[in-house]
């Protein structure tokens, strides 16, 4: 179902390092997951609409009210690593 | 030991009558969570909170915090070594009502990483133990909440639900556990798994305590556009009687229920016959699409985590891993080695079902099932009040037991997860024991009638009697 | 054979709310990093965004003044990927129900409006950043979820000229509305253009490619020009263009690839369960509606009724920052004593002082609206000479000022039918026989190197017409 490569093609999407042997449990265990998941392609849900929310309320819009921010020592708090008063990170290049 | 004994409710009353310090409620819960055997807690409070305004709802009766929710300056790590430490610089809505109304934050509770689990064995912090027996686990995610509370612990706790986080952990430790309808409390502040589902709510030793910290949670919230004004005052349950009221027995979540162990149909028999006792009228149902929940639910909550767990990239906040200054190289390690096995299973789920040409045939697909879900669930409850099931096919499984086989794991949440995907509350009370491990039913209502839900849970309740006093 | 251009556009306007697009911090431009942040713009776990409701009610605006159709409900959409600028791994934006769609500004029409939020702002730390041997860089927050309007036209532009041309038009509308600062170097307008090119005369569409960091409108044209005669210089050696995304480097004009990586255009869009539908109410549109200045279409009606020509009324209505000023200089010229200057003259003013400053706004020049006025009054009434005028004209927009007090100053006045102009002209005949002799022999047309002669020694202060009258009489013709 899920082969070693797109194991992964996911997890380069997903920002994930796997060791091999990380990639070859994923492939076993997602292609068995989505064996069982794959039921639903069985279902007749033509002109069925989507749910994306279950809430559906109006009202959902915020005043352009101004709230407090964080001090930047409270921003930065939690940081790994601070460089001029921002977030440093390794340079993502062009 | 007599202290330990009262239920929230209880306390909160003596303590309004004169009859209590809250300072030695606080005092003596502190002990038990500090002392606690069963890794139930990350953190334990160690300064003693003010004194509850004369009149508070709660009474200052503690209350534990699964570790999801953000309480300013507190370790909130939603159990993940990603997040291990991290101190946010904000509380969550739900803990700043309840500790509004009166309730100090006593502790933060294991739980399965980002709530992905349903035994608790995916924290990154180590198992929960189940207070019945220790050899076995205590339901996830929100397994220390459900754990502290039934080894009186903790008066009461709160946790959260995606796919029967709240539930199936209540059920599997002899708790009461509410997962409210989708919106009836914030989000605010509750690290996110999966948000379309995600609710908080109350794991309690009875319904009454069900009740009571539920009202102190529900409201709209101007930082959670999801969250919903609770359209009537949370009442306290009363009801003596089922009189008048229909349970639907839905065929798919029960008598054609995939794994359900003799003795939880047993007693979910028995149960249904005590409700007719009590005046209800109990006839079978069906929810033709409750059987594809579970494909649905681990496709959308699932596709949800995998964007919802992106901000964890070491740039910000928590683990940062970096061995040879490329960012892309960063990330992926940083991820790599601060999520947990269960965790990165799921992102890598979720960003298949939503990756170029599947999307359709996954998440698409899950989200229109969803929408039979919900009206399968509407349709019957134009001619039930409710509809009942087990809460878990199983008790509480050993240590280790699932741990190899996901898709056994995923089965245990089969008759909690339809109702988070039609948004509808429903409650998990104790029925009876089977092979001296807890068993659970599981009362579902439509959307806002958690007074109704409780008022019968209520009724249930004391008609059942359940002891749920574990070894302590 | 004749190559076509086919270029779209694609414009980010940073709206000019108060608060960010879905949380409460204020927005900030040139402070110090990391003081406008709050959970939900850093993206903290557990942080939640809510809609700004005058970024909505923005985005109508312009929803309404590019005469699109508003989407009663649109949603939110999650566009995943990793970049240090992006707090929570997605981009909150709208997809496939976006709040405004088709519609029309100029020539040009709109395939889709939508709101989004905008990227934190990445500064590359340089050599004195270097750690381990790699480059670093810092990411400051402020800007951080900024509302941002995406306005996507279809492919319907042709040159390069126009399109910078239209990018004008869509600049002055927007600010126009008061939704934004518009300001391309400020980065609160951006423009990236798809640019393809095909055989002139056919329909079907070649490869287009996708080019970015325009950051001025000078640069959106030179940008495209590049592209457009790279891509026919590929098609006409036989290569192909491949469809990539390039980066516009303003030093040297050059177009870069940027790096693609195999997952780049991965996005996988999704609801965004956190935001509910947008809901636009009947009141929503209607207040919206009400706030709307005057649009282009409109006013060009009422310019044709001042008896504009049709061109200068398009013009002046698709400029509303001319439009404004004629509007000015009219009102005044109306009250004072350029009572008989026509509206079409004064509009001819106003052009040629838009020319004079390169199309940039004339509110924004030394020039005053009153001062134009004067200024056409002066010429209208023959105070002075068009000739002077723009010489007086050009001495305005270097230091402003009154252009009576100029011509006054200068001795710049035309002169009269004095004995000073007969003088000169007497001069003139002196000066060139030859000419006068063929004028006195019936060539009327000999005559211009007489009449030089005299506007020189004015200095362009005589009225040519009075020059030549006078000369006719003394050669006695």
């Amino acid at each position: 179902m899920l082969d070693r490569s797109e194991v992964l093609h996911v997890a380069r999407l997903a920002r994930l390092r796997l060791t091999d042997e990380e990639v070859e449990r994923m492939s076993r265990e997602l292609s068995k997951v989505l064996d069982h998941i794959e039921k639903i392609s069985e279902l007749d849900l033509e002109g069925v609409p989507p749910t994306s929310h279950v809430v559906d309320v109006p009202g959902g819009l915020r005043a352009d009210e101004p709230r407090p921010c964080l001090s930047r020592e409270e921003a930065l708090a939690s940081a790994p690593a601070v460089a001029e008063g921002g977030f440093e990170v390794p340079s993502p290049g062009l | 030991m007599t202290l330990l004994a009262l239920t929230a409710a209880q306390a909160a009353e003596q303590v309004r009558a004169g009859e209590l310090a809250p300072a030695e409620l606080w005092e003596a819960y502190r002990e038990r969570a500090a002392a606690d055997e069963l890794n139930a807690f990350l953190w334990v409070a160690d300064e003693a909170p003010a004194s509850p305004a004369d009149d508070a709802p709660l009474a200052g009766v503690p209350f534990a915090a699964k570790d999801l929710f953000c309480v300013r300056g507190v370790p909130s790590q939603a159990a993940s070594r990603i997040l291990e430490d991290y101190r946010p610089p904000y509380t969550a809505t739900v803990v700043e009502q309840i500790v509004a109304a009166g309730a100090p934050v006593l502790g933060k509770t294991n739980q399965d990483e980002f709530a992905m689990g349903s035994s608790n064995e995916n924290s990154g912090f180590g198992p929960v133990l189940n207070p019945w027996d220790r050899s076995r686990v205590p339901g996830g995610s929100s397994g220390g909440s459900a754990a502290a509370v039934a080894a009186g612990l903790a008066p009461w706790a709160i946790g959260t639900d995606t796919g029967g986080s709240i539930r199936q952990p209540a059920a599997l430790c002899g708790v009461v556990g509410l997962k409210p309808t989708y919106g009836a409390c914030s989000r605010y502040g509750m690290i996110a798994f999966a948000s379309s589902l995600d609710q908080a709510g109350p794991l309690t030793r009875d319904v009454t305590d069900a009740a009571l910290l539920f009202s102190a949670m529900v409201g709209k919230d101007h930082c959670d556009s999801t969250s919903v004004a609770f359209p009537e005052a949370v009442r306290r349950p009363r009801a003596e009687d089922l009189r008048g009221i229909r349970l639907g027995v839905p065929e798919e979540l029960t008598s054609e229920a995939e794994g359900l162990e003799p003795g939880v149909r047993e007693n979910f028999e028995a149960t249904l016959r005590l409700a007719e006792e009590l005046g209800a009228e109990v006839e079978p149902t069906r929810l033709p699409h409750a059987a594809h929940g579970l494909s649905a639910y681990y496709l959308i909550a699932p596709a949800e985590a995998s964007s919802n767990l992106a901000r964890y990239d070491g740039v910000r906040y928590g683990l940062r891993v970096e061995a040879d200054g490329d960012l892309v190289d960063m990330y992926s390690r940083t991820r790599a080695a601060g999520f947990g096995p269960e965790v990165k299973r799921r992102i890598m789920l979720g960003t298949y079902a939503l990756s170029a040409g599947y999307y359709d045939a996954y998440y698409g697909r899950a989200q229109r099932v969803r929408t039979k879900i919900a009206e399968d669930f509407a349709g019957a409850f134009e001619r039930f009040d409710f509809v009942v099931t087990p809460t878990s096919p199983t008790v509480a499984f050993p240590l280790g037991a699932r741990t190899d086989d996901p898709l056994a794991m995923y089965l245990a949440d089969y008759c909690t997860v339809p109702m988070p995907l039609a948004g509808i509350p429903a409650i998990s009370i104790p029925n009876g024991l089977s092979e001296g491990l807890p068993t659970s039913f599981q009362i579902a209502g439509p959307a806002f009638s958690e007074n109704r839900i409780l008022d019968a849970a209520y009724a249930l309740e004391q008609a059942i009697g359940f002891d749920g006093s574990v070894p302590r | 054979m004749s190559w076509e251009p086919v270029i779209g556009l694609e414009v980010h306007v940073q709206l000019s709310t108060r608060t960010k697009m879905f949380c409460g911090c204020e927005l900030s431009f040139g402070d110090p990093p990391n003081v406008h942040t709050c959970s939900v713009c850093l993206g903290l776990p557990g942080s939640l965004p809510v809609a700004n409701e005058r970024a909505v009610q923005y985005a109508l605006k312009i929803g309404l003044a590019l005469e699109c159709e508003l989407a009663p409900r649109s949603i939110f959409h999650r566009k995943n990927y990793f970049y240090p600028d992006l707090s929570k791994g997605y981009q909150i934006s709208q997809y496939d129900e976006p709040l405004c769609r088709g519609g029309r500004l100029g020539d040009v029409r709109i395939h889709r409006v939508h709101l989004e939020e905008d990227a934190a702002k990445l500064v590359h730390l340089g050599q004195s950043g270097r750690i381990h041997g790699s480059d670093r860089s810092v990411v400051d927050f402020n800007r951080g979820g900024t509302p941002l309007v995406e306005i996507v036209t279809e492919p319907d532009l042709r040159t390069p000229e126009d399109a910078r041309e239209w990018l004008v038009l869509l600049r002055n509308t927007l600010r126009q509305l008061a939704v934004s600062d518009v300001n391309m170097e400020e980065g609160s307008l951006r423009c990236d253009a798809n640019v393809s090119v095909r055989q002139a005369g056919t329909a079907e569409l070649g490869t287009k490619t996708e080019l970015k960091n325009m950051n001025s409108f000078r640069f959106v044209e030179r940008g495209i020009r590049a592209e457009v005669e790279r891509q026919v210089g590929l098609l006409e050696s036989g290569q192909n263009v491949v469809q990539e995304t390039l980066h516009f480097d303003p030093q040297g004009g050059t177009l870069t690839p940027l790096r693609s990586k195999e997952e780049a255009h991965d996005y996988r869009y999704f609801p965004e369960p956190d935001l509910v539908p947008v809901r636009v109410t009947e009141e929503m549109v209607a207040a919206a509606r009400a706030e709307l200045p005057e649009l282009p279409a409109a006013r060009a009606e009422r310019y044709l009724e001042l008896e504009l020509s049709a061109d200068t009324a398009r013009r002046f209505a698709y400029r509303p920052d001319l439009g404004d000023y004629f509007e000015r200089a009219l009102a005044v010229a109306a009250a004072g004593d350029g009572a008989d200057v026509s509206a079409q003259s004064l509009a001819n003013w106003v052009a040629e002082l838009a020319s004079q400053l390169d199309d940039a706004d004339p509110a924004e020049s030394k020039v005053a609206p009153e001062a134009l006025a004067r200024l056409a009054g002066l010429v209208t009434g023959r105070g002075v000479t068009s000739a002077v005028a723009q010489q007086v004209l050009g001495r305005l927009v270097a230091e402003g000022g009154d252009p009576a007090a100029i011509v006054e100053a200068e001795s710049l006045a035309t002169i009269g039918g004095g004995g000073e102009l007969e003088e000169t002209v007497r001069a003139a005949i002196e000066a060139n026989p030859d000419a006068a002799e063929r004028v006195r022999a019936g060539k009327a047309e000999a005559i211009g190197p007489i009449v030089g002669y005299v506007m020189r020694e004015t200095k362009g202060r005589a009225d040519g017409g009075q020059v030549t009258r006078m000369v006719r009489e003394r050669l006695g013709v």
